[in-house]
């Protein structure tokens, strides 16, 4: 199957497609895949990177609750004086409600946990305000947990990513570090840039394209649906395992903008049918209830397979994600938790509520 | 904008305009409501108890007794305080320095602090003829700088180089510099999206704050922040000595609860709002006009001023002329009319902004439809003759068929189009001859094409 679509594109790719100009504006930056830990250029690249990075590496899960831990200081002090001991009364629940809320988790969601952990609270007949934290995390657990959900890319070659997300959600910054964790799994990435919109876009890309010594697919100007065809065309001629196709910000409320996007996909669609293989809208943890309207104007448009959390480092819990596995479960394949190019993990469920509440 | 709390709020208060009086039971219930339409539209948890508590001692004193109906009262007393909450009225910025004005930028990441730093320097140049110079101390994303520079050639701002491997606070120091010695009387100063918690970012930020010494610093939030709002304004507020905030965003559908939480737990105002991906989206936050939204009264003054702004003044000066000469409105009109209406943002952007009803229409409005159906009443146009356009009553049969053809639509919808502007003809009689704006708005309801 593939080496059909290789010997058809292999010759100076110039697919006619009506909807995609030819590829003569197709700049490559390419820092060649093959030698790419001897590549003296990552060699100066990489004091830049180590710069915003802390010098040394905890572990995955001490990352994650090192983000999480303002949340927690947060979370924990109000629930340290709730789980403290005491008996389960109205006012625990009062609290408890407020505790939530201010995680973002919306007002549905809270409504629904208080409801199931109260449920739980009668059923084991717990007595102990101590106990009632078990109780919660198994809730939130049960809540979300149908949302971990890995991403498994076996058996497509290539395997197409489209990103999309409002503005400033990370979409970029989360494809360079895809582009690091699918390499660090030994897979080739060719990465599109398909934001043709906003000012260096573009040069973001490539600039994380050569830390990385992923090839980029760009073009001067133009139209991002062109930029996929050509990227997977060329991932296709090359034999490249995974495309990420990178798209312009936009904020669900710009009909034409999401007209556009609904295009880039159906273009893709034309380059290979069976692609994208996933849809993944990146989410910013700070951005409160309308992420829940966001995941549900996307998936209408789109067709969403999957999810990325961005910025879960700062003081944000990103406990909108509760609220959307209640109304809207899409996978969430990633959680971003840091600056670093390694700081995008896949998801767990039961990682996230300890770091949260322990 | 902020449409979703509006609903909310108007059913609560539709509820409790049935009531015959206000009792402790039935305003109970409106708070709830409210409560948690507040909290749904991302209202800090705190801002929320503060505003409630404010309403319900005000609705329940005396100030209900005095006015007409309780109904009426509430939603006084929810607009005061909503207006209150988010300061009373529009602060303009202060450039009142020797000159350079310095301007600095701190926010989280993706908060949208170079786009606005772009939007806000063509708005001084353009506005208050001020010579601008932009400068980015973000030395950690890649290409921030190339995005900065992007945006200053698109808006025709001068852009002082830096690069990756500088200080920040040196590159501000040479950028001042150079602002001094070329008589700039503004610099904007870009900087690094951070997190609040992280501390030697926000040591960063204040070194650069305290070398630079800037008559504005700016913080720029997210509109679709949620409860977190609080923490980070908080904790960037006690960092550097805010003097305002620029909300972003804003034309999105969230329902804003960060602006209704940013200027209570900051205290600073509220200077600016942005909406849309174009340039010229930058908007004088005015808090009054915000409260009144809020409660499904219209933005009407932002319409106004954004009627005037987007209307080519001389172009308007000459079609009043050549109806009071007589002269009929022609198709030529009709198309330059559309025109305008495109420099304001399109159709679907001016209905956002109307009160109540037409609000509403504006929704059955698909914005979209709107713009497509005006494109195409454009391509018909297009296809006629000058001749034509000038005496549309020549259009027969076989030239409509040509027109039809021409623009790659049915003779039918050039028949809708002539109908259309039929009825545009005598509104622009009646326009000219008495009466003002709110005719026009009212003949516009009749202008949309809704059909095509």
């Amino acid at each position: 199957m593939f080496s059909f679509f290789k010997k058809k594109s292999a010759p100076p790719a110039t697919p006619a497609s009506s909807e995609t100009p030819a590829t003569n504006t197709t700049a490559i930056a390419e820092p060649h895949i093959a030698d790419a830990p001897s590549t003296p250029e990552t060699a100066v690249i990489a004091p830049v990177v180590a710069e915003a990075v802390p010098p040394k590496k905890p572990s995955w899960t001490e990352r994650l609750k090192a983000g999480l831990s303002k949340t927690r200081d947060k979370l924990g002090k109000s629930l340290a004086g709730l789980f403290g001991g005491g008996k389960i009364d109205e006012d625990l629940y009062d609290e408890l409600e407020t505790v939530l809320l201010t995680a973002d988790m919306g007002v549905d969601a809270t409504l629904h946990l208080l409801k199931d952990v109260r449920e739980r609270v009668s059923l084991r007949g717990l007595k102990d305000a101590a106990e009632l934290k078990g109780a919660l995390k198994d809730s939130l657990n049960d809540l979300i947990g149908p949302l971990e959900q890995p991403l498994d890319i076996a058996g497509r070659k290539p395997y197409v990513i489209m990103m999309a997300g409002v503005n400033g959600a990370g979409k970029t910054t989360s494809i360079g570090k895809l582009a690091k964790y699918f390499q660090s799994q030994g897979k080739s990435v060719l990465l599109a840039a398909g934001d043709t919109f906003r000012a260096a876009a573009r040069e973001q890309l490539i600039a994380w394209g050569e830390r990385n010594n992923v090839t980029v697919i760009a073009q001067q100007s133009g139209d991002s649906a062109a930029v996929c065809f050509d990227a997977i065309k060329a991932a296709q001629a090359r034999g490249i395992d995974i495309v990420l196709a990178d798209t312009a910000g936009r904020l669900p409320t710009q009909l034409h903008l999401m007209e556009e996007i609904k295009k880039v996909k159906r273009v893709i669609q034309k380059a290979l049918p069976e692609a994208p293989h996933e849809v993944m809208l990146v989410l910013d943890a700070n951005i409160g209830q309308n992420a829940i309207n966001q995941v549900k104007v996307f998936d209408e448009a789109l067709g969403l397979t999957g999810l990325i959390l961005t910025k879960l480092d700062g003081t944000a819990k990103g406990g909108v994600i509760a609220a959307i596995a209640k109304q809207n479960p899409v996978p969430l394949r990633f959680v971003g938790v840091g600056e670093s190019i390694d700081d995008l993990r896949p998801f767990n469920a039961r990682d996230y509520v300890d770091a949260l509440f322990d | 904008m902020l449409d979703n709390l509006t609903n909310r709020l108007s059913g609560v208060i539709k509820n409790l305009r049935g009531q015959a009086r206000l009792t402790d039971a039935n305003i109970q219930d409106a708070m709830r409501e409210v409560r948690m339409a507040l909290l749904e539209a991302d209202v800090a948890l705190p801002v929320v108890k503060t505003f409630i508590s404010h309403v319900k001692e005000r609705a329940l004193g005396q100030e209900v007794m005095g006015s007409l109906t309780p109904g009426q009262a509430l939603v006084g007393v929810v607009n005061e305080e909503l207006t209150k909450l988010m300061g009373e009225k529009n602060d303009a910025l202060n450039l009142a320095a020797v000159p350079p004005a310095i301007v600095l930028m701190a926010g989280l990441q993706g908060a949208g602090k170079t786009t606005t730093v772009g939007k806000l320097a063509k708005l001084l140049k353009e506005t208050q003829k001020k010579k601008v110079l932009v400068v980015s101390a973000d030395v950690y994303r890649p290409a921030a700088i190339e995005q900065l520079k992007t945006l200053a050639g698109q808006i025709g701002v001068e852009w002082f180089p830096s690069d990756g491997t500088q200080k920040p606070v040196e590159i501000a120091r040479a950028a001042v510099d150079h602002a001094k010695r070329h008589f700039f009387d503004v610099l904007m100063v870009d900087t690094a999206g951070r997190l609040a918690i992280d501390d030697a970012m926000m040591q960063e930020i204040k070194a650069l704050h305290a070398s630079l010494n800037p008559i504005e610093t700016l913080f720029v939030v997210d509109a679709m922040q949620g409860q977190d709002a609080v923490n980070t304004a908080q904790a960037f507020n006690e960092a550097l000595p805010l003097t305002g905030v620029i909300l972003t965003k804003m034309d999105g559908d969230a329902r804003g609860g960060a602006a209704l939480s940013v200027r209570h737990v900051t205290g600073k105002p509220i200077k600016f709002i942005g909406v849309g991906e174009k340039l010229t989206g930058l908007e004088p936050f005015h808090p009054e006009r915000m409260a009144s939204r809020i409660l499904g009264m219209g933005d009407v003054l932002s319409l106004i001023e954004e009627v005037q702004k987007g209307i080519d003044q001389d172009e308007a000066a000459k079609m009043a002329k050549k109806l009071k000469s007589g002269k009929g409105f022609d198709l030529e009109d009709f198309k330059a009319q559309m025109q305008q209406m495109k420099n304001m943002g399109g159709m679907a952007n001016l209905l956002e902004k109307m009160p109540g009803q037409l609000g509403q229409m504006a929704k059955g409005v698909q914005g979209a439809e709107a713009e497509k159906s005006m494109r195409r009443i454009e391509g018909i146009i297009n296809s006629m003759t000058p001749e034509e356009r000038r005496k549309p009553e020549l259009l027969k049969a076989s030239r409509k068929r040509r027109i039809a053809a021409g623009s790659g639509v049915t003779v039918q919808e050039v028949n809708r189009l002539l109908n259309q502007f039929e009825q545009t003809q005598k509104m622009m009689k009646q326009f000219s001859s008495k009466g003002g704006l709110m005719k026009m708005m009212r003949g516009m309801k009749g202008m949309l094409p809704g059909g095509m």
